[in-house]
């Protein structure tokens, strides 16, 4: 084997070092942030941290019951207007979207996708908190919806095409309409993919700051509809971890782990939901 | 060209069928009549058209963005493309079978098979039943599961899995079953049994079988077509075509010469 | 309709008639299509009220201080002179550092997982870069504060200071941490799993003869992978980069809470910047005056814009890569 056989070789092993490297300075962020989050947040963790409303940063009986609420409300807001429009939207595109309309909207939805979610923000606060003279919880999940109903449409449309066309013809062949197959074929067998991809669009705008920040803004104390402004986990996150207190940051922390919990459980379910789905169409 | 006036009345003719995707021609004119109640064969080698020309009979070309079909084909005497009939309507006429099992994967044995009727409207859970039961038996599927309607259709092995797509088109009655190419992605001995399955089935329906397997044709079929890129070059009975054929294209495919 | 002669064998005593083809029930297949194509117009309507929403709410800053607004280096709320260019360079900059950070990482761990890794290895470790995308931005601010920031100013701003690239002028005066540079490490941490994915997916496109063909031709697998395949997969790998790029510039909260906040116009990363987003976020709420807000949504406006421009050429090219087929 000559010199440059040898040195070809070893171009190899080396490049796949280096592949092998970037991979783990990829991961080692992730482990950094998991770890540092868990043992921040861990001690924050207590039954009062979970049920109480905020306190002034020297009391030590304060919580973030009230955001976790808050976040529960906004989210579900957010949900219910954009899983309709997002799933409407994405079975369009599934079964008519080769029209001109339907590539527009495909082109639209992959463009929205890459919303700015401070931009998310600034539209919802002209939109609902201008016209309604204050901020609201609407207008936070009005906000979000604008980051959620394309993601909602891309991954509902990528669901469905997965279904394979033999599937449909079967349907069709048997005297089925365009909607009766779309309807009770498709979208039953494409239903493990497209709540994963709900799954997956709630988890991502439940951990959105930006758009809340000046439409549901916040409050010290419980949510009482979608009609006031309201307290929320990213946003009493920010608030207390950049405040002075050490005990307002403390509690940062164990809300930080609160909502990481929180997208992640949400995340990787959608993923195993579907993977179970899966199996059972498999034959298992 | 047909050789031979068909024996008796045609359940489906076709006149002169042309089919397009796009500006490419898939069927150059043609002309064929399916007997009553018969089994008829269609062979070729791969791309002769046997397929769009099968899939133009229960009008699946419909959904082919960019596909155009002229000409006509007359279903008991009255053309499916004509401006008033509803496809939808047609497809619960003529059913099809295809190559690759499709069951319908989130359901079971039995709702696959119910599925279409309760579509169409049949709503007695009773009722559906011996449906179900009925259609299964025609497929000689009955026995093998009839302890399991509720499993999964895809637990069934490939064989059983077509019989259950046979049996699903079935359950919706048509009088004309048109099968591309049921076997080719099934084991001999599955294979056997379809066969079997077609001879007593013909009884009571019209069916038309695409095969690229000729020995297969001369065991299932009355009479045979053969196709070569997008023609019909000659249709008779069956053992007249495997014996004396009278084009010699098609004495050329029989004895293995291409295809 | 004759009744079917039952085959010998076969059940058929209690069955209905062979019944007239019906028409299928419920919804036309005419209505359904009307209905989900209402539901689909709400993505163009939803385009169209942000532009419009943005447009309305930048009128009077665009009016007052017409071309200006985008080269005006000063902001100052106080004597009302809105000037847009420390937040243009400052998301510029950021993105531009989290770029060339996270692209070779995220290609070359998109190699890894395509050429060399396989089954459980590669869904496992996949898995955990796509997790590095649900981390919410909130959560990279709080731990780039606590644990990026201090590194930087202890110990990454001094080595390079003191190593050659100390004397590029990108390269200024350390501080405290807090600055364009810190902002874009995480920034680059925070994009790495999309570019990686799209790179990933571009990858997995390359048809598994061209690897053959490298390979049987006596090419080592880095040198298929570099000459063949990563060439094939142009146009993927431009808009996964494309896409990160959009990605970064839309951030806001881990920007935030890293950059420094001071409306400079620098080339220096050292230096506390400032971005688009991060402004916005920052000062939208105590905005007083009508020509500040307003001067807010021009800049909201001027995000919105350009990520559209980087957005659209991104799937563009994804799209003429899936047209093509080849090449």
């Amino acid at each position: 084997m000559g010199l440059r056989s040898r040195l070809r070789l070893l171009g190899d092993r080396l490049m796949l070092g280096a592949c092998a490297l970037a991979l783990l300075i990829a991961l080692v962020p992730l482990a950094s942030i998991l770890f540092k989050v868990v043992v921040q947040g861990a001690p924050a963790l207590s039954w009062t941290f979970l049920t109480s409303l905020p306190r002034p940063p020297d009391e030590t009986s304060g919580g973030f019951a009230n955001a976790i609420v808050g976040t529960v409300l906004v989210v579900g807001l957010t949900a219910l207007i954009g899983v309709p429009l997002g799933v409407g939207a994405g079975v369009y595109l599934a079964e008519y979207g080769d029209g001109l309309f339907g590539r527009t909207v495909r082109f639209l939805a992959e463009v929205l996708a890459g919303l700015p979610s401070i931009v998310a923000g600034i539209v919802g606060y002209s939109l609902v908190v201008v016209t309604t003279g204050h901020f609201s919880a609407l207008a936070g999940g009005v906000a979000l919806t604008f980051l959620f109903v394309p993601m909602t449409a891309i991954t509902t449309q990528e669901a469905l095409k997965m279904v394979p066309r033999t599937t449909r013809e079967a349907s069709l062949a048997l005297g089925l309409g365009q909607a009766s197959t779309a309807m009770r074929v498709a979208l039953p067998s494409a239903l493990g993919g497209v709540l994963t991809g709900i799954m997956l669009s709630v988890a991502r705008v439940a951990g959105e700051t930006a758009p809340l920040l000046f439409t549901a803004f916040n409050n010290s104390f419980w949510p009482t509809g979608p009609g006031q402004p309201t307290a929320t986990l990213p946003v009493q996150i920010f608030v207390y971890a950049i405040s002075p207190f050490e005990s307002w940051r403390q509690q940062a922390w164990g809300g930080a782990l609160m909502l990481l919990l929180l997208v992640l459980i949400t995340n990787v379910a959608g993923r195993l939901f579907w993977a179970r789905r899966r199996r059972f169409m498999q034959g298992h | 060209m047909e050789t031979q006036p068909a024996p008796t009345t045609a359940k489906v003719r076709a006149e002169d069928l042309k089919v397009f995707f796009g500006s490419k021609q898939a069927l150059l004119g043609v002309s064929l009549d399916i007997p009553n109640r018969q089994v008829t064969a269609i062979i070729g080698p791969s791309g002769c058209g046997k397929s769009t020309l099968v899939r133009a009979m229960n009008r699946m070309h419909d959904l082919v963005p960019g596909a155009s079909v002229q000409g006509r084909i007359l279903l008991d005497g009255v053309d499916i493309y004509g401006p008033q009939i509803n496809p939808v309507l047609l497809r619960q006429r003529v059913g099809m079978v295809f190559q690759r099992p499709n069951p319908f994967p989130t359901m079971s044995i039995s709702e696959n098979i119910a599925f279409a009727p309760r579509r169409h409207g049949v709503r007695d859970r009773d009722v559906l039943k011996e449906l179900v039961r009925d259609a299964l038996e025609r497929a000689a599927l009955w026995e093998e599961v009839a302890e399991r309607l509720d499993a999964p259709a895809t637990s069934l092995s490939g064989g059983q899995q077509q019989r259950l797509c046979i049996a699903r088109a079935l359950a919706v009655r048509p009088e004309v079953l048109l099968m591309d190419e049921p076997c080719s992605a099934l084991d001999p001995i599955a294979t056997t049994r379809i066969e079997d399955l077609i001879h007593t089935l013909k009884r009571d329906y019209t069916i038309v079988i695409v095969t690229h397997n000729m020995q297969q044709a001369a065991r299932v079929s009355d009479r045979t077509a053969f196709m070569l890129m997008g023609e019909l070059i000659e249709v008779d009975a069956t053992n007249r075509i495997f014996t004396s054929p009278s084009d010699h294209r098609t004495e050329d495919y029989i004895t293995g010469k291409f295809g | 309709m004759e009744r079917r002669a039952a085959a010998e064998g076969l059940s058929s005593a209690t069955l209905p008639e062979a019944r007239r083809p019906a028409a299928p029930r419920g919804l036309s297949d005419r209505s359904f299509r009307t209905i989900l194509g209402v539901l689909a117009a709400a993505l163009p309507l939803m385009e169209a009220v942000v532009l419009v929403e943005l447009l309305q709410g930048s009128l009077p800053a665009l009016r007052t201080f017409g071309w200006h607004f985008l080269v005006g280096r000063t902001w100052d709320p106080v004597a009302e002179v809105f000037g847009a260019l420390p937040f243009i360079i400052g998301t510029l900059l950021t993105s531009a550092v989290a770029l060339v950070l996270a692209v070779p990482i995220a290609i070359g761990t998109a190699i890894l997982l395509v050429e060399y890794a396989t089954g459980w290895v590669r869904e496992g470790l996949g898995f955990l870069v796509e997790l590095l995308a649900a981390i919410p931005s909130i959560v990279y601010g709080l731990w780039g504060m606590v644990v990026v920031a201090p590194l930087m100013r202890a110990h990454v701003d001094p080595f390079i200071e003191a190593s050659p690239l100390g004397w590029l002028p990108i390269f200024g005066r350390p501080l405290l941490g807090l600055s364009l540079l810190t902002a874009g490490v995480v920034l680059a941490i925070m994009i790495l799993p999309i570019v990686a994915s799209v790179a990933r997916e571009a990858l997995l496109m390359v048809p598994s003869e061209q690897r053959e063909a490298g390979l049987a031709l006596g090419l080592t697998r880095w040198e298929t992978t570099r000459r063949v395949l990563l060439p094939y997969a142009r146009a993927g790998v431009f808009s996964a980069i494309i896409l990160g790029l959009g990605r970064a510039m839309g951030e806001t909260m881990a920007v935030t809470m890293l950059v420094g906040n001071t409306p400079a116009v620098t080339l220096d990363l050292f230096q506390p910047g400032y971005s688009m987003s991060a402004v916005i976020a920052n000062e939208f709420s105590e905005a007083t005056t009508t020509l500040h807000v307003s001067s807010l949504f021009g800049v909201g406006l001027l995000l919105f814009l350009l990520s559209l421009v980087v957005n659209s050429m991104a799937r563009m090219l994804l799209r003429g890569l899936s047209h093509a087929g080849t090449r």
